[in-house]
């Protein structure tokens, strides 16, 4: 159905709270990863991929702007919840690091998102419409994603050493991509699967080893999906926010 | 103009040729060259030019492609911290917009002959300029709204005669970025609008902001008439087509009309309508303060060179990753390597 009748289904309210969580963390995601990639503005390694990550940013926010404004105001959402309020996966918080690790990090989500996208705009819930307009942007991503880590990977044994050194890095944060979320009624296991053979198959063409340590961290209590981050989120948090808290209720 | 091309460059010539002959070919190419920019064609990249014409054209395209990179800085500072996603995603847009002229601009000087690489270490190693008005901070969010509406607003002002500059590529290049400029010019408008607008504190960042920035926005448009350099042989050549002075001019006409609406004040006493001149007269310039910017003392002179240099520094294991990965890879389709 297109419009979800909460009554029929789970009672009121449920249907509509599981929506939000559903918005909430695909909403946070893309937020969450544009602000990283934004802070590469001035510094990218060549001036192709200043475009191309702003590109990639830009859809990424657009994408933001749409969740968050199914669930409500979009600067209030973005610019006043807590750290602990936040349902982006750890992954895509993680630092900006080389440009190895800002690769591994978008190869890792956007094969992600690619297949969660695809999924989503195949079916007929709420987020169908996003979803199939998002798909195509995302498959951009991919792919510039999959084109540096053979670059990287198979290029100098500098570049390869770093992006080893990334994949490995990161590959603890990808399990946390594969726990259900409330309100997305999505195939998970074969999700996983397909990622997995995505990534080992360009990681293998890359010629560089598929990490074989945990891909979720040890801590029971969880992860992004419930509202802990790393540390490092916090402070991301604090530059994004300040100016528009320094000014409660202004317009801009 | 196709007339003459180059290949045959007229300086060098052939063994047996009497200087003579080669000094009447010279003077040949010239008078089609100069009949070219007189009859307001453009010259293109195979199209014989003076050596002069082009290291002026070299020059200027650099130090506007320069511009255009060194210029996402200051407003990139602002990318993280933008107050509503609306406007991050406006600031985020017009900073890769200024990327892509950069890559336009250094694709127009590479048609004569000069590499990216080339200018970029000309720029890193200080013997290259970019304009003067980047080496100012951006201190506060306002500052963001006044750069789109003055410093894009003077960039606009300079750049839409040069649509029409003899160089084909490069005039080219200006149609392209002139659409994205005048996007930036309204977007940064309409950010200082909300500003002065908004509350007490919202509107007095913005004034705070245009006082700062109204007066090197002025400088832009480089030394007056009497002290230029480049100038009259570059409006000779229509690589120019206004004097500084007169785009100056040109812009505050357009500016002040345009704070009155924003309710702003520009910080100069003597701006007042001459009815006579039909022109607003405005306030002397404090040049020491622009040669002293242009010599290396402005305040963030150090600062943006740093940043560009680190930033190529960083990113040179990726360009060779990059480069062995296209060596290796079109050397296994057995294409010939460069
Ligand atoms: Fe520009
Ligand atoms: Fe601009």
């Amino acid at each position: 159905m297109s419009t979800p009748d909460t009554r029929e289904t789970a009672g009121p309210g449920v249907e509509t709270s599981a929506i939000t969580a559903a918005a909430l963390a695909l909403g946070d995601d893309a937020l969450v990863l544009s602000h990283r990639l934004g802070e590469w503005a001035g510094s990218a390694p060549v001036l192709e991929e200043e475009v191309a990550l702003a590109n990639i940013a830009l859809d990424l926010l657009g994408q933001a702007r749409i969740l968050l404004s199914l669930v409500g105001d979009e600067d209030e959402l973005a610019y006043l919840r807590e750290e602990r309020s936040f349902r982006n996966a750890q992954l895509v918080e993680q630092p900006n690091g080389d440009f190895a690790h800002t690769i591994a990090r978008q190869l890792y989500f956007s094969t992600y998102q690619h297949l969660l996208y695809g999924q989503l705009a195949a079916g007929d819930g709420p987020f169908a419409g996003l979803a199939a307009k998002a798909v195509k942007e995302v498959a951009y991503h991919q792919d510039h994603a999959e084109h540096w880590t053979l670059r990287l990977g198979d290029g100098t044994p500098e570049s390869h050493d770093r992006m080893q050194r990334a994949c490995d890095t990161l590959w603890r944060y990808t399990g946390e991509l594969f726990q259900p979320v409330d309100g997305l009624d999505l195939d998970h296991t074969a999700m996983e699967s397909a990622w997995l053979d995505s990534v080992t198959a360009v990681l293998t063409k890359a010629t560089l080893t598929v990490p074989t340590g945990p891909r979720t961290g040890a801590w029971a209590a969880g992860a992004g999906r419930q509202g802990l981050h790393t540390e490092s989120f916090g402070r991301m948090l604090a530059e994004m926010q300040h100016l528009h808290r320094s000014h409660p209720g202004a317009t801009w | 103009m196709t007339a003459v091309t180059a290949g045959t460059t007229g300086t060098t010539g052939a063994p047996g040729v009497s200087d003579t002959a080669v000094a009447a070919t010279q003077a040949a190419y010239e008078a089609v060259f100069d009949a070219a920019v007189a009859a307001d064609e453009r010259i293109e990249p195979r199209d014989w030019m003076p050596e002069a014409y082009r290291a002026s054209l070299v020059r200027q395209i650099a130090q506007h492609a320069h511009s255009e990179i060194i210029g996402m800085q200051p407003e990139a500072n602002w990318i993280t911290r933008a107050p509503s996603l609306r406007r991050k995603a406006i600031l985020m847009a017009k900073v890769q917009d200024e990327a892509g002229h950069g890559l336009y601009l250094y694709s127009a000087a590479e048609t004569l002959g000069t590499s990216r690489d080339e200018l970029l270490d000309k720029l890193h190693s200080g013997r290259q300029k970019y304009s003067s008005i980047f080496n100012y901070p951006t201190l506060t969010w306002a500052d963001v709204g006044a750069i789109g509406w003055l410093v894009d607003g003077a960039a606009i002002t300079n750049q839409v005669p040069l649509c029409r500059c003899s160089y084909g590529p490069y005039a080219r290049a200006m149609v392209r970025v002139c659409k994205e400029e005048s996007f930036h010019q309204r977007q940064g408008y309409e950010a200082l609008l909300a500003l002065s607008n908004g509350t007490e504190a919202q509107h007095a960042m913005a004034q705070d902001a245009v006082d700062r920035w109204w007066w090197p926005s002025l400088m832009m448009f480089g030394p007056p008439d009497d002290e230029s350099t480049h100038t009259a042989q570059a409006m000779a050549w229509k690589i120019k087509r206004h004097t500084n002075d007169e785009l100056r001019q040109r812009f505050v006409d357009i500016a002040v009309p345009q704070a009155e609406a924003l309710g702003l004040t520009l910080p100069d006493p003597d701006l007042r309508w001459n009815e006579e001149r039909g022109h607003y007269d405005f306030g002397p310039i404090d040049w020491t303060e622009f040669w002293d910017v242009l010599k290396g003392n402005g305040p963030c002179n150090d600062q943006r060179l740093s940043r560009r240099r680190q930033a190529h520094e960083d990113g040179a294991w990726v360009r060779e990753a990059a480069a062995a990965y296209a060596e290796k890879h079109t050397g296994k389709h057995g294409e010939a390597q460069a």
